[in-house]
């Protein structure tokens, strides 16, 4: 895994995106936030243990039903969406966004960034 | 699983962690480790131990605190291989207590017990009753109280 010093500019290339109201990386075994950049209102601490419990059901979900590792997944809200990609060594990169962003372009940016985290 | 509670008040909100928080034992204690509830718990002499052993680790991190010029640590959390161990304090109108949880990490995770552990905290200030501090158990009654205790956790 990469250095905390590339956490800020990995979640650079998530937020920079219009719409995006803000990316954490969260580690996905223990749920707790390891990088944040989120617009005030976001409960960091919340969405990271949620959504890293998310995580782990849908990894097996997946895994039973046999579709190999799971590579994005996203979660459509009324009011937003949270967009979520896991990276080889544990940590998910989840981004906060707003209804009308462009998520085939926030996809991309995470799996960017989940490249420069490893 | 049972939830069980000697203090009545304690009962709804540790139901309510348990099953937020996916917790498989959760003691709720003085800091004495005198224990006020209990989930998930299947012998008297585990519920002994575990509140024993647990109010002594508060106390020796309040101490360590303590030593530093430190408030109090907030929690302190303990990672095996399969399971999680996490204590916390909370102040309420029955004076400090002490939570001990223990949760799979299969099923849960430290970030959703101490998500839990907070609103936990709230409802249990919320719920304790504001007048009067439980009474102080003497030396004496000390083996009544505790058996008292046991028989309401385990419903005897």
């Amino acid at each position: 895994m990469t250095a905390p010093a590339a956490y800020g500019p990995a979640l650079d290339l998530v937020t920079r995106v219009r719409g995006v109201r803000g990316a954490m990386l969260v580690s996905g075994e223990d749920g707790i936030v390891v990088a944040e950049q989120l617009m005030e209102g976001i409960k960091g601490g919340a969405v990271a243990a949620l959504a890293a419990s998310l995580a782990a059901r849908l990894r097996r979900a997946i895994d039973a039903a046999g579709v190999g590792p799971t590579l994005f997944w996203h979660l459509q809200c009324d009011k937003g969406g949270l967009l979520v990609v896991p990276t080889p060594s544990g940590v998910l990169i989840v981004a906060v966004a707003e209804p009308d962003v462009n998520v085939g372009l926030v996809r991309l940016e995470l799996l960017r960034a989940a490249e420069a985290v490893g | 699983m049972t939830t069980r509670a000697v203090e009545a008040w304690t009962l709804e909100p540790l139901v309510k962690f348990v099953k937020e928080a996916g917790a498989r034992l959760v003691l709720v204690m003085t800091s004495a480790g005198q224990v006020m509830a209990q989930h998930g718990f299947s012998r008297a002499v585990d519920v002994m131990s575990a509140a024993a052993l647990g109010a002594a680790i508060i106390a020796s991190t309040d101490e360590i605190a303590r030593q530093l010029s430190q408030p109090p640590f907030a929690a302190l959390n303990h990672q095996g291989q399969r399971h999680g161990i996490f204590l916390g304090s909370v102040i309420t109108g029955r004076g400090k207590l002490v939570v001990l949880a223990v949760y799979d990490l299969d099923t849960s995770s430290l970030g959703l017990v101490q998500l839990f552990f907070e609103q936990l905290t709230g409802d249990l200030q919320a719920a304790s009753p504001k007048e009067g501090v439980s009474k102080q158990v003497l030396a004496a009654d000390f083996e009544r109280e505790l058996s008292d205790s046991l028989n309401t956790l385990f419903g005897r």
